[in-house]
């Protein structure tokens, strides 16, 4: 099996109290199934209550999954005892959103990127400095950056330093959780760009969680897509973006501002909000909103089904309408 | 091109004068406060120098005469010299103070921060010691103690003490719930550290501010407490030169128009309390990293 | 079509201790009545700033060092402060970045927006009432009655938004000043509030300035487009324009650097990082990160000059760089 990181039917349930008496399940993230390959990014792709944050700290076991297992090179991380879970850390690491909030405010960031290192002794004492000015460049900083304090330097110097301090202990795993979204366009880009190289130079492999589509077309090599805890779409980036085969990727779709005022695009409208993630039903949690949902829709459980090579939707219409993935519902 | 970050640091650590200068212009006020505490430590080391007499030393001669050239602030009913006897009293009240705070601050601390970081069932039972501690009032509390235990200088500490732990394990509480909640906390469990170490290196740098301003307040209150403890004869005995004893001392005299016995001594408290109550104003601030 | 607002010259600046700071260096541009304008700019461009000023909402420590801002002929900078609570609510208003955290927590929907009608339209009772529910229909809340009896942490991010949208449309503004509306929302949440403000305009002839780093939704709901870097506007134009033949190096570079849905391939970044205004360049305050940066730009600021129909941009070889 080449695939790096395997999670299986990985679901996240937080117990809720409402009132003395009653109790409901918030269902943050449920059935999720996904696969990565060594060098290669998955998007986890989604607006706020999807679940995406949640699974991308389910994986690393951040969060405790209610069930479901995580597989990181064959080797379970579930279940592990906390001294090895922390060993495995070693593997498995993750860029933050906020820049600056994830980076200790008393401490210096050379101090913050190396404490990984002597944490798992991958670096004998005399040389995490040279270490140090060697990540510190490998992510577009000098050594006059080690010695300052994180809010002495800008926002997309910060991301820097959380993505050094990221591939310190050289891990298997990345998982990088927003970690664009609270920085200019510019530096955004110049981001992006040293993501990107620095996958193709050191056959790094990321999961990438993001809200904009954008910069998983940029990013990712394979989608899934979720809603309400689920995944709703799994497939290339290539063919989820141009070919989806869920109603709701095509409601993100086209939702995407242009990039062009001459442009138009499909309008696709959900009524309403999304529905709430206490006590979910079985069928497509879609339903409320969907604009060709059937009746047909609230009575069938709702399974993530591959209906073609290497891409799979939850779309009961889509499963058993499409033809060679071309699936055009009037509403 | 500059790589223009928003603060750079100087090549060379300027001068520490230049530094001290621009540090009082900067904070007129918590200077004034860091200096009374100077003077007040001044004083206490060097009482045996400056003091023109002894703390017990009696002149029987000048029972009971207002300030003069020979006595500065007058004597009291015995002979002794109050000037002398507030001036060895800065021994005692600074003692007091420092000990108390310390000892409370950091049985307080220990306790706040372990309800804080581990959370229930232990937070549970912890704070809700501390409630009970807390729901008495605390001059009557450390009163109780204090007359437990018997008057003496040490148990005057360990009831002021005792009587402020719910203070900062309150504090170190909270201020743990908030770094417990940051992505900085996470990303340490991410990168693998262990609880004790995201305790010790990440999460209690961020969380003394707020305790060392309570700190220098609270150091005015165990003053005052010790004052009070010692005023109604549960603290030091009489003949010790604590500020709170001569306050009690030269009561009755304030009646009849010596009114030199008390002030002296309770204008010595004003002015400890004030000191570090100003201190404690400027020390969050100063404490920020984002200011170096 | 008449301009409603004409700023000239506007310029503002932060004391520190190492001199001041000056974070709007003489800022000039109109509005017309009925447009909807976009101001973009990045972290430090000013945009926000600008807009502060418009509505007498810059920090205390800020100081305006000059320039003029007129509203419908009245300098808004010389007036006292009951005059411009005045403007503030009856002529103008303004909606924010993160909608929850603007909205007063201690109070329902319905406290704060009987409050607006009150002061600024003598509404009260069932009057007002009425007006509250037509104001939540209008901004696209679908049972309005139920919304004004929540509190702000009840309700989503959208719905947020539009409940300040309706605070500030209550009092019937001739301006409404947006400060990056959508950024906090999800992208279906964005597209809605996007198409609102775009329907206001068209219903109530609402005149909108709309402050973005996104250029896409710049794209989708501007007429106009002024680009700031680092107190100045570099380049205005009209959108097609902009996007068309963007004269300026950094309103290309923004351009440049932004991912897209349906293109691949490597973005192109502008080096470097936007100065700290204390250490504003001298001359072209964007020459040290600029890759056609001469000489000249090190030592003479650029003057504004015309580049074609309402097209104006600064910078010294802009006709080399077409």
């Amino acid at each position: 099996m080449s695939a790096l990181l395997e999670t299986r039917a990985l679901r996240k349930v937080f117990p809720l109290r409402l009132g003395l008496t009653s109790r409901v399940s918030l269902v943050a993230a449920d059935d999720v199934s996904v696969e990565i390959e060594r060098g290669r990014t998955l998007a986890l792709v989604g607006e706020s209550g999807s679940g995406k944050t949640t699974v991308g700290r389910c994986i690393l076991r951040l969060d405790e999954p209610t069930a479901g297992e995580v597989l990181l090179d064959g080797e379970p991380v579930t279940g592990l005892r906390p001294a090895q879970l922390r060993r495995m850390r070693r593997e498995m690491q993750m860029v933050f959103q906020d820049p600056l909030d994830s980076l200790n405010p008393r401490h210096s960031v050379g101090e913050l990127v190396a404490e990984p290192l002597m944490l798992h002794g991958t670096v004998p004492r005399a040389q995490i400095r040279a270490e140090l000015e060697d990540l510190f460049r490998m992510v577009g900083l000098g050594p006059q950056h080690i010695d300052r304090l994180p809010h002495q330097l800008s926002g997309g110097q910060q991301q820097r330093v959380g993505i050094a301090r990221a591939l310190a202990p050289r891990p298997k795993l990345v998982v990088l959780d927003e970690p664009t979204s609270a920085l200019d366009v510019s530096v955004q880009a110049q981001i992006i760009n040293l993501l990107r190289d620095l996958q193709a130079e050191r056959g790094l492999t990321f999961l990438f969680i993001s809200h904009d589509l954008a910069v998983v077309n940029l990013i990712a090599h394979r989608v899934a897509v979720m809603y309400l805890g689920q995944v709703v779409e799994l497939g290339t980036t290539e063919v989820v973006l141009e070919r989806p085969a869920h109603p709701y990727t095509r409601a993100l779709l086209a939702a995407v501002p242009v990039d062009h005022p001459g442009q138009t695009r499909e309008r696709i409208v959900m009524r309403g909000e999304p529905t709430s993630p206490i006590d979910p039903p079985d069928y497509c949690h879609l339903v409320p909103r969907c604009p060709f949902a059937l009746p047909l829709c609230s009575e069938v459980a709702s399974e993530l089904v591959e209906v073609l090579p290497g891409h799979a939707t939850r779309c009961v219409r889509y499963q058993r309408e499409h033809v060679n993935g071309s699936w055009a519902p009037e509403r | 091109m500059s790589a223009a970050a928003l603060d750079t640091r100087p090549a060379l650590a300027p001068r520490r004068l230049a530094r001290a200068g621009r540090f009082v212009r900067a904070n007129p006020v918590t200077s004034v406060g860091f200096a009374i505490i100077g003077l007040l430590i001044a004083i206490a080391l060097l009482a045996p120098l400056i003091a023109p007499y002894g703390s017990d030393q009696l002149d029987a001669s000048s029972v009971l005469s207002p300030p003069s050239s020979t006595h500065l602030f007058g004597t009291g009913t015995y002979g002794e010299d109050i000037f002398s006897r507030v001036l060895y009293g800065a021994r005692y009240d600074l003692l007091i103070g420092f000990a108390a705070v310390a000892i409370g601050l950091t049985l307080g601390c220990s306790l706040g921060a372990i309800a804080g970081f581990f959370a229930d069932p232990v937070d549970e039972i912890i704070m809700r010691v501390m409630d009970m501690i807390s729901a008495f009032p605390a001059f009557v509390l450390a009163m109780g103690i204090a007359g437990a235990l018997g008057p003496s200088l040490r148990n005057l500490i360990v009831a002021i003490a005792l009587v402020n732990v719910p203070v900062y394990a309150r504090l170190m509480r909270g201020s743990f719930l908030v770094v417990k909640r940051s992505q900085y906390a996470t990303a340490a469990v991410g990168v693998g550290a262990p609880p004790w170490r995201i305790l010790r290196w990440h999460l209690l740098p961020n969380t003394w501010s707020p305790i060392f301003v309570q700190a220098t307040l609270q150091f005015g209150y165990a003053i005052l407490d010790a004052a009070g403890l010692s005023f109604i004869g549960l603290g030091i005995r009489v003949p010790t030169p604590e500020w709170g004893v001569m306050v009690s001392l030269g009561i009755e005299q304030v009646i009849t128009g010596q009114w030199w016995v008390s002030f002296f001594p309770g204008l010595a408290i004003a002015i400890a309390v004030m000191g570090f109550n100003l201190v404690g104003d400027g020390l969050r601030d100063l404490l920020d990293p984002r200011r170096s | 079509m008449a301009a409603i607002l004409e700023v000239s010259g506007l310029t503002a600046a932060f004391p520190t201790p190492a001199g001041p700071a000056r974070v709007l260096d003489g800022v000039n541009f109109q509005v017309q009545d009925g447009e909807i304008l976009g101001i973009v700019g990045e972290s430090g461009s000013g945009k926000t700033l600008t807009a502060l000023s418009v509505l007498g909402l810059l920090p205390a420590a800020a100081r305006v060092l000059g320039g003029e801002i007129v509203y419908r002929g009245s300098n808004l900078l010389a007036l006292d402060r009951r005059a411009m609570n005045r403007v503030r609510g009856e002529q103008m208003a303004m909606i924010f970045q993160n909608p929850r955290s603007s909205l007063n927590p201690l109070y329902r929907v319905e406290t704060t927006l009987a409050q607006v009608l009150r002061t600024h339209r003598r509404l009260r009772g069932d009057e007002a009432r009425r007006v509250e529910i037509e104001l939540l229909a209008d901004v696209g809340l679908s049972d309005p009655a139920r919304v004004l009896r929540r509190f702000p942490h009840e309700l989503s991010g959208g719905m947020c938004q539009r409940v300040m949208i309706a605070y500030a449309i209550a009092s019937n503004p001739r301006l409404l000043i947006a400060d990056e509306p959508t950024t906090a929302l999800d992208v279906t949440v964005q597209l809605q509030i996007i198409e609102l403000l775009a329907r206001l305009r068209q219903e109530h002839g609402l005149t909108l300035v709309l402050i973005t780093h996104n250029l896409s939704v710049v794209a989708e709901l501007c007429d106009r487009v002024l680009v700031m870097y680092l107190g100045r506007i570099v380049e205005e134009a009209p959108v097609l324009e902009i996007f068309d033949r963007p004269r300026h190096p950094y309103t290309v570079g923004l351009l440049g650097s932004r991912p897209s849905v349906h293109a691949g391939g490597s973005l192109r970044t502008i080096p470097g990082q936007v100065p700290d205004p204390r250490e504003r360049p001298r001359g072209c305050a964007f020459h040290t990160r600029c890759a056609f940066a001469q000489e000249l730009c090190a030592t003479d600021a650029p003057l504004p000059e015309t580049v074609g129909d309402n097209h104006v941009v600064e910078c010294h070889f802009w006709r080399e760089l077409a």
